[in-house]
């Protein structure tokens, strides 16, 4: 039988993984082209909150962070229901996992992006100004497909990072592909097994993963000579 | 007796042959000035005397002592002792053209490192030599701190000079040592290889300054298509050039 | 927190009474697997960039596998996973060894960081210019001389700002360590959350330290970087 009748529940763990990786990089885009937005800005508030964040995110562990969060957010909603006088609220694993995660590679997301948009030679955007495109113009036109150019590998490293990360979130609950790991193990006394397996799957989900990165990379690296040696 | 002799040497690149035969008889106090077009086979030839290239015929024997070679699966002649082939380069100091100093080390540790660990020096040797050759090519005690990557092209390549001094060698070899130099810099790498010359040190010097060749040169050999198509003293080969192919390269260098 | 700090902070920084926890082991895995890394991965990537496919090749699968997987995962490899062989707990020594969550938590640590060291270093040497290379072969130097005074000192010092960042990603690795019962900071800060439910204090205080230790090694390898880096600065004008 396909893993000892484990295939399965194997199976829908991995995508579980798959989709919390997935989710956190969308909500980590996000806060990361937002949090480069903020450190460019000239406003010093909003400087200074993104610098703050990146600094605090990116020195401490992201388990203790997701901990720190997973905890403290459970706990403020028991605060909140029960002052609202509801029924406790228990907090969705997988929710928080995306939104834990996606918070902690926002920051590094957030370099990414700042390094990539100075990446930008400042005479791509006066050569748009020049010929008359508006400000939003040069932006979607120039800016952004060349940012998104100079970031690619940084997110390709963001995004491998990440994934494996999102092992840890079986820690706090998630029915992820290491928990069904750990459950089958137990169940079948075959824990050194099951273990190779956890660590097959994500062996197959970097690599195509860093396949695809790559094929994007040479495809999005049109018109950028590399230095020869 | 001969300082450097080396016999009929044959390099190939696959189907490409680039030394057709090449022989040179150095003794010592002799300054031999190999010049050419590029493509002629000139830098080859200088590094297949310390086997940096692999030649695939020929002898070459530094000081009476042939070195002892075999043949590896490409046809080419490597030294068949490691330690033979270590002791001959440590005699026969290269200047090249990119300087290749070793970055990570200031002035005076790219001169003394040799020397302590090649020749087996003491520390106090190593500096009492380096600082005397750091003189000599013109460099005070303030530049032995520095980083090569904080000095100019021209100071480089003193160093390196100096670095190459610094072994005492039998014979020292130039790779185009001013080639990579801004113009304004050349005369001061010049000067310091005509002093040396003076004080009758052996030098084979690859190089494309036709003054240096002619002036401070006893012997001058012109290469092209991997063979010597003249060669002899330089008043000779200067004054009365006899092959064509020499005279249409001088008047076009020249220019 | 006041009351948290109090009460724990011995155990977060070095006892909880009967054995060492909280920074003390944090920094014990740490200082124990970066050395091991350090030290076995020069050989590993000297192996690593050989022409040689037979040396090669088995340590590019070996980084490939520890780079391709996470660290928890490795973790539970070596500690749950070892363990329920019986071979392991025929033999005397693997049984001792494999028993021990210590053992097995240094010995994922250091063949992970270990792994992640080797391709930062391979890279190194793979960017040594060749020129300097050839001098050293152009002054005589034997292969072992070339790799101990040219290659590795230049690749050691041009690794340096990679190598600094993989330490501090290490040292937030650690803290994986406490799934096989390790008593590292964060085990303290489960424990306290545990007793007192004051979750936000307890992971809060746990957050603050590994925020120092990040900013006392960022400053360290910053004047690591200072010292061993000035060749590669830009000339003072």
């Amino acid at each position: 039988m396909f893993l000892d009748g484990f295939g399965p529940i194997i199976l829908d763990g991995a995508w579980v993984t798959l989709e919390l990786a997935v989710m956190s990089l969308l909500v980590s885009f996000v806060i990361g082209l937002g949090g480069a937005g903020a450190k460019l800005s000239s406003n010093p508030l909003l400087k200074g909150i993104a610098t703050l964040y990146t600094t605090l995110i990116r020195g401490v562990p992201d388990l203790v962070l997701m901990l720190l969060i997973f905890y403290s957010l459970q706990i403020g909603m028991n605060h909140l229901t029960e002052w609202q006088g509801l029924e406790q609220i228990n907090l969705n694993p997988f929710v928080s996992g995306v939104f834990t995660l996606g918070f902690i590679y926002g920051a590094y997301f957030t370099e990414t992006f700042r390094g990539a948009f100075l990446s930008v030679p400042k005479g791509q955007i006066e050569a748009g100004i020049a010929y008359g495109m508006s400000g939003w113009q040069t932006f979607s036109r120039i800016q952004f497909p060349q940012v998104m150019r100079f970031a690619l590998p940084g997110i390709s490293n963001n995004w491998q990072v990440m994934l494996k990360a999102t092992a840890l979130v079986s820690i706090i609950g998630l029915s992820d592909v290491v928990k069904a790991s750990i459950d089958a193990g137990k169940s079948s006394y075959k824990v050194f097994f099951f273990t190779v397996v956890a660590g097959a799957i994500y062996l197959i989900l970097t690599s195509v993963s860093s396949l695809v990165l790559m094929w994007l990379e040479r495809r999005y690296s049109t018109g950028v000579r590399e230095a020869e040696l | 007796m001969e300082k450097l002799v080396v016999k009929d040497l044959h390099k190939s690149y696959g189907s490409h042959e680039v030394l057709k035969g090449i022989s040179l008889k150095a003794k010592a106090g002799d300054v031999i000035s190999i010049i050419g077009s590029s493509g002629s086979g000139k830098s080859t030839f200088l590094r297949c005397i310390n086997f940096l290239e692999k030649p695939n015929a020929g002898s070459i024997s530094l000081s009476g002592v042939d070195i002892s070679l075999q043949k590896n699966k490409q046809g080419e002649l490597i030294p068949s002792d490691q330690k033979q082939l270590q002791a001959m380069r440590s005699k026969l100091a290269m200047v090249f053209q990119h300087f290749n100093l070793w970055g990570h080390m200031t002035v005076l540790e790219n001169v003394i490192e040799a020397p302590i660990h090649v020749l087996g020096l003491s520390r106090d040797e190593a500096i009492a030599r380096a600082e005397k050759y750091l003189r000599k090519v013109g460099l005070d005690a303030q530049a032995q701190a520095k980083y090569p990557a904080h000095m100019s092209g021209g100071q480089q390549q003193r160093v390196a000079i100096a670095r190459a001094l610094a072994m005492e060698p039998e014979v020292m070899l130039f790779d185009e040592p001013t080639s990579a130099l801004d113009p304004e810099l050349v005369g001061e790498v010049l000067k310091v290889m005509q002093t040396l010359a003076e004080e009758g040190r052996t030098m084979i010097v690859v190089t494309h300054e036709m003054s240096f060749a002619r002036n401070v040169s006893n012997h001058v050999m012109f290469l092209h298509k991997g063979l010597v198509e003249e060669e002899g003293h330089p008043d000779e080969v200067f004054g009365n050039t006899k092959s064509e192919r020499l005279k249409a390269f001088l008047s076009g260098s020249l220019k | 927190m006041i009351d948290i700090i109090q009460q724990y902070w011995k155990a977060f920084l070095w006892t909880d009474g009967y054995h060492l926890s909280g920074l003390a082991v944090t920094m014990w895995l740490l200082v124990v697997s970066i050395a091991f890394g350090f030290f076995a991965s020069i050989p590993l990537a000297i192996a690593r960039v050989s022409r040689s496919k037979w040396l090669s090749r088995p340590v590019w699968l070996f980084s490939y596998v520890f780079r391709g997987t996470p660290l928890y995962i490795q973790l539970l490899f070596f500690y749950t996973g070892m363990y329920s062989l019986d071979i392991v707990r025929d033999v005397d020594i693997l049984n001792h060894f494999f028993r021990e969550g210590y053992n097995c938590t240094i010995l994922a640590f250091g063949l992970n960081t270990c792994a992640y060291t080797t391709e930062i270093f391979a890279g190194a040497i793979k960017a040594t210019p060749y020129g300097e290379i050839e001098a050293g072969r152009a002054y005589g130097m034997n292969k072992f001389t070339l790799y101990r005074r040219v290659i590795i000192p230049s690749a050691l010092r041009r690794a340096l700002p990679a190598y600094s960042n993989e330490v501090i990603l290490m040292l937030h690795a650690t803290t994986v360590a406490f799934t096989a019962t390790v008593p590292d900071i964060l085990k303290v800060a489960r424990d306290v959350n545990a007793a007192t439910y004051d979750s936000f204090n307890a992971f809060g205080l746990a957050a603050l330290i590994y925020l120092c230790i990040t900013f006392i090694l960022v400053a360290l390898f910053r004047k690591a970087e200072s010292k061993w880096l000035a060749h590669l600065r830009p000339m003072k004008a």
